[in-house]
């Protein structure tokens, strides 16, 4: 007797979303596993990255800002996905939307105004844009793989980043740290409530999840677009303008990314500095898969990541181990999803030939 | 400038150009049988961590580099496992390669950031290596840069000369007529894999023992996506791919002397140089579409079952 896969005559609905509940749990004890083979006992490690960080309010709020960048990157990201559009600079977008919205801060904050604010994020939204509009525009008209443009793009925003703090934007009266000046308080994302950093970025991305749901399941463009990925051929019989789906898929997810730039730096960073995302952009990605391409998915994917990413903190504190670990662990998280996915297309049997 | 310091910028290129063959022609490899391994970058910081930790605790260099290709090789089994037997997504696994190599890497290596290491000699063969100019220009490299030379042309025979090579290109073309022939399409698809994560190991461990002697967090800095990029732009052809090599290897040294030159632009630009560049060559060679229907394996992406 051996296994054999068998081809479901149609893709398993329960399955779709048993697979990331199946991954998780995986990459729970998978992890747990890890860090006793490590010498630390597994009642403190559970409670370090499980218990501990959402432990308090401030903890709490803690989740809601890491939350932030990875859900508006994660509902970009899963509109591309969904019609096989694979951006996977949201990264570079991300860091140049917070370039773009520093610099307008930078060269009309110094009076307080009430627009400014608004003006920094569009610029930042712009920013994401353009720069996701250069894998678009090279994919449209010159067939060129929008993975690695999009991917080398990252480098070059970083580098771009790092010109600009090590350079022009440099704040003079900063001791020659490679930082901008600090934002004035009118420069800032308003806070959503006293002692905590959460701010009223995390409600923009609540709802631009809820316009992802309507615009995916509700308008004509979502319906192409899915079409596209499911079923090209009959995507393209159709009518469907392919360059259409490219520039919508780039633009929007440029957009959510320099958003989620823009308002990391307007945020919890408060500043320009050679680092403005520990990976957000990358781990989005696992996020958009984990959530099954849904806006509500990616929405726990995100808080699912966002306490990866507390947990690699409070391991570096007090197991005093890498907070490489986080990364460690989300790259776990999508093997186990990608290994569970196969049941949602096969069946195992044990049957003998 | 003087003589010596063009020979310097010829070396340079060529030490440069290395990693990239390495990558290149195991991914080569791997997509000619079909399979899109897009965790290159990852593979090659297990490669580059591996082979740097077996090095310093051994003594021992080549003990690293067959470290390296152990761990490059496990790495691929991994996206083997997924994309082959679990019919897993080929780019979206390769993603998943590349973001756990670059965490378990990150991991491993903590306490070896930063420490020195005796990095590879330079070879030295009597006679040739002490002849004037071309001595210099020609055999005073380490043993890993001859030996990507050495695998070029390995490489070269295997796809167009034997007959497991002629086998390997069927199946990237054609993986159920190949499979209704008798030829063992899974098996094959494995070990193009397991070849092209030897290579990223290989690869990985030449930077942080060769290149730049000593092990950083994310050293590869975007060598694997290169690579991933130089097979396109080398139309899935050997002799192309280590052209494209040395021309990327060029560029990348060309930041370290345009000072040399008189340039005065920011550092931070002329490292963008290799990103732009394998930008601007994509769309040089992409902008034909028949170029690419007429060269890349057809099955490419696509997974294989013959169960299914």
């Amino acid at each position: 007797m051996r296994l054999r896969l068998e081809k479901r005559a149609a893709p398993s609905a329960a399955m779709r979303w048993a697979a990331p509940l199946m991954a998780t749990l995986l990459m729970l004890v998978t992890g747990m596993l890890i860090l006793v083979l490590l010498g630390k006992a597994p009642g403190d490690a559970f409670r370090v990255f499980f218990i501990k960080p959402l432990a308090s309010v401030y903890g709490i709020g803690e989740l809601l800002l890491k939350t932030t960048p990875l859900l508006l990157c994660g509902l970009g990201l899963a509109i591309g996905f969904r019609s096989n559009v694979w951006n996977i600079g949201a990264e570079g977008q991300l860091t140049i939307g917070g370039i773009c919205g520093a610099g307008v801060a930078l060269a009309f904050g110094d009076t307080e105004s009430s627009w400014l604010l608004p003006a920094m994020l569009i610029a930042g939204i712009v920013g994401g844009m353009l720069w996701a509009a250069i894998p678009a525009l090279l994919r449209t008209r010159f067939n060129t793989s929008e993975i690695l443009v999009s991917l080398m793009l990252v480098y070059i925003a970083q580098l771009l980043l790092g010109y600009l703090v090590h350079g022009p934007w440099r704040d003079p009266d900063g001791y020659n740290f490679p930082q901008s000046r600090l934002f004035n308080d009118w420069e800032l994302l308003p806070l959503l409530w006293d002692g905590v950093r959460t701010n009223i970025a995390f409600l923009i991305a609540l709802l631009l999840a809820a316009l992802s749901w309507i615009f995916t399941a509700k308008t004509y463009a979502g319906y192409r677009m899915q079409v596209a990925g499911l079923a090209p051929a009959a995507a393209a019989y159709a009518g469907f303008s392919e360059r259409r789906n490219i520039w919508l898929a780039l633009l929007i997810s440029g957009a959510t990314a320099g958003l989620a730039g823009i308002a990391e730096v307007a945020g919890p960073i408060g500043q320009l500095q050679p680092q403005v995302s520990p990976g957000y952009g990358f781990a989005a990605i696992i996020v958009a898969f984990v959530g099954r391409l849904h806006p509500l998915g990616i929405l726990l994917g995100s808080l699912l990541m966002s306490l990866l990413y507390l947990g690699g903190e409070q391991a570096q504190i007090e197991l005093a181990l890498p907070s490489a670990i986080t990364g460690l662990f989300q790259g776990l998280l999508l093997f186990f999803l990608l290994a569970a996915d196969l049941l949602v297309n096969f069946r195992i049997t044990g049957s003998a030939r | 400038m003087s003589l010596d310091t063009w020979i310097a910028i010829f070396v340079s290129t060529v030490v440069a150009a290395t990693p990239l063959i390495y990558a290149a022609l195991g991914e080569l490899v791997t997509e000619k049988a079909g399979v899109l391994n897009l965790g290159v970058e990852g593979m090659m910081l297990v490669g580059a961590v591996v082979g740097f930790i077996v090095g310093v605790n051994s003594g021992s260099l080549v003990l690293g580099y067959l470290a390296a290709m152990l761990a490059g090789v496990l790495m691929s089994l991994v996206f083997g496992v997924l994309t082959i037997t679990l019919q897993a997504n080929q780019v979206a696994t390769g993603l998943a390669l590349t973001l756990f190599g670059a965490g378990l890497s990150a991991f491993v290596g903590r306490s070896y950031a930063g420490q020195p290491i005796d990095g590879a000699d330079a070879l030295h063969i009597p006679l040739l290596s002490d002849l004037p100019v071309v001595g210099a220009l020609l055999f005073q490299f380490n043993a890993l840069v001859y030996g990507a030379i050495a695998l070029f042309f390995a490489v070269q025979w295997f796809l167009s000369r034997s007959h497991a090579g002629l086998r390997l290109r069927a199946i990237g073309e054609a993986p159920s007529v190949s499979h209704a022939i008798g030829h063992p399409v899974q098996k094959t698809r494995y070990r193009a894999v397991m070849f092209g994560g030897a290579c990223s190991g290989i690869a990985g461990a030449y930077l942080s023992t060769a290149l730049t002697p000593m092990w950083v967090e994310g050293m590869s800095s975007g060598r694997g996506w290169i690579a991933l990029a130089l097979v396109v732009f080398a139309t899935w052809k050997p002799l192309r791919v280590l052209l494209g090599a040395y021309l990327f290897g060029g560029v990348t040294v060309l930041q370290l002397y345009a000072q040399g030159f008189g340039l005065t632009v920011p550092s931070e630009f002329l490292s963008m140089l290799p990103y732009a560049a394998t930008i601007v060559v994509l769309v040089i060679i992409c902008r034909d579409p028949k170029t690419i229907l007429l060269n890349q394996p057809a099955s490419l992406g696509k997974g294989f079952h013959p169960d299914a």
